[in-house]
């Protein structure tokens, strides 16, 4: 099982989150459904990532397709409450560069 | 491993953890172990696959291109490539681009005999590929005495020429002995200078080891000192998950901490036989062949041995243990070929359970198949301090060890796995 820390390909999203931007998968990311929710590879850093349910997963795969993050997870379902800790899940995705941000529409 | 991310869905349900959804499988391995050939100019004495020779049945270039053909789909993230010495297949290269072009990163094991400074930089230039030089000790004469004469010298000269090219992050795997516990600092400083990450992994009594695992395991002093001190480097280091059998002397290292055989990882060899785990090539383990109707994906989701490791274990005599949550019985592979039960303590269990049911261990089933080289290997002067070739006469106190089922009837069919969730 690999746990190796490679140099992050792209500098300069890492802990900067912000919910109201447009994101997408990283490209070089290959998502997997699986029972549980998904497994996330990123070729680049060689590390796996765990998404441990289906709405985080929706989520994670319609972000390309929407104007901000925040528009994704409405989309999915994902209710005021609930919205602080997907907001943080998103931003574990994108220091570990997951998921990347993408230029505005 | 990153941690798990999302938090539970504002449904109420329990989701069971992590852990317990991989002990029951996966749609298709994280990765897996590829063996692509038996053949090695090495002799190793601990060698997990017994491998020398080559095999004549083993795949095909277009048979190991149609395997990758369905790890894609399956979306196997990346193989471990191994052997055997894997870049002695000519179509070893070929190989690799056909699995990086298909999506399926390649980390493969070499004893580094083909990496020149051209080969080198060619891996450089790769984000798909991954490389892994074997070296057992820090010391030509600790590592040649396991490896063979001028192995040390082989492995040097081409994290030299990966780390000339440019390739930073490299593995330098090790296999934990009793010779070479004492080096971990060695390691992690050769490590260091050349860029590279440094891997320990665990001691199998499986292939050759069987005959050599007795001599060559830690002690348990040795066994703590190497925990302390994998403790102490976090991340830094990695370990193939392979060490989880010591979570009692303090708690879980980094790495899933869990049996994956069958469940998350296994292996395919290079006659195409699937295994369980790379430490468990016996026909106990055996899962089917990818040259069977449906190829890899049938065996994975369909194998019965595969359905029984992922149904709930009982835990047998480990259970009534307060560490049994920690260790979760240990190493499936190193009980079977130490001639322990499978639903009992590890061998090298922390909790001293494992050297005292070792005293009463039925005569240890035999590893097979063996490609063992059967006279002297290439490149080897003279005698080399260990055996190497034909298995040495089985060990006093083994005396079994003649026969491969031996003493075997002990286990039951239902016992191939002993861990429970």
């Amino acid at each position: 099982m690999s746990t190796e820390a490679r140099p992050a390909p792209r500098a300069g999203t890492a802990g900067r989150f912000d919910l109201d931007r447009p994101w997408q998968i990283d490209d070089r990311v290959a998502v997997r459904p699986e029972p549980f929710g998904a497994l996330l590879y990123h070729f680049g850093t060689r590390r796996l990532s765990f998404l441990k349910n289906a709405t985080v997963l929706e989520v994670v795969r319609s972000l390309a397709e929407h104007p901000s993050a925040r528009s994704a997870c409405a989309a999915a379902g994902v209710g005021a409450a609930a919205l602080p800790a997907y907001e943080r899940a998103l931003a574990t995705l994108a220091e570990s560069h997951m998921i990347a941000e993408r230029a505005a529409p | 491993m990153t941690a798990a991310l999302a938090p539970e869905r504002p449904a109420p349900q329990a989701v069971p953890r992590l852990v317990e959804q991989f002990e029951r499988g996966l749609a298709a391995p994280i990765c897996l172990t590829w063996e692509l050939t038996y053949a090695c100019n090495l002799a190793c004495v601990h060698c997990l696959s017994s491998s020398g020779r080559r095999d004549p049945r083993e795949l095909s270039t277009a048979e190991c291109k149609g395997v990758i053909d369905t790890l894609e789909r399956m979306q196997v993230f990346y193989v471990n490539i191994g052997g055997g010495e894997p870049t002695v297949r000519p179509d070893f290269w070929e190989l690799v681009d056909y699995a990086t072009a298909h999506r399926v990163g390649v980390k493969f094991s070499t004893n580094g005999i083909r990496i020149d400074p051209a080969v080198a930089r060619r891996l450089a230039a790769s984000d798909y590929v991954d490389v892994q030089i074997s070296l057992d000790g820090a010391t030509a004469e600790v590592n040649d005495a396991v490896r063979g004469a001028g192995s040390f010298a082989t492995a040097v000269r081409a994290m030299r020429n990966l780390s000339a090219a440019g390739l930073r992050g490299f593995k330098i795997s090790v296999v934990i002995t009793r010779h070479n516990v004492g080096q971990l600092d060695m390691f992690k400083q050769l490590a260091d200078g050349f860029g590279a990450q440094l891997r320990l992994t665990r001691l199998r009594p499986s292939g050759r080891g069987a005959d050599t695992w007795h001599e060559l395991h830690p002690t348990a002093a040795q066994q703590r000192e190497l925990y302390e001190w994998l403790a102490a480097r976090g991340e830094q280091v990695l370990t193939g998950d392979s060490f989880f059998h010591l979570a009692p002397y303090g708690g879980p290292l980094p790495g899933l901490n869990l049996c994956g055989a069958g469940r998350v990882v296994c292996l395919i060899d290079p006659v195409g036989d699937v295994y369980a785990c790379p430490f468990a090539i016996h026909e106990q383990f055996l899962a089917g062949n990818v040259r069977q109707p449906g190829g890899f994906q049938a065996v994975w989701r369909d194998s019965e041995l595969f359905a029984e490791l992922r149904s709930p274990q009982s835990g047998g005599a480990c259970r009534s243990c307060g560490f049994f949550n920690s260790c979760r019985g240990g190493c499936m592979a190193a009980k079977f070929f130490t001639g322990l039960p499978l639903d009992g303590p590890d061998p090298e269990c922390a909790a001293g359970h494992g050297a005292q049911a070792l005293l009463a261990a039925h005569a240890a089933p035999r590893p097979a198949p063996d490609h063992s080289h059967r006279g002297g290997v290439r490149g080897q002067r003279g005698p080399v301090p260990v055996s190497i070739g034909p298995r040495p006469a089985a060990p006093p106190g083994r005396p079994c060890d003649e026969n491969p089922l031996a003493g075997f009837a002990a286990a039951p069919a239902g016992a191939v796995a002993s861990r429970s969730q």
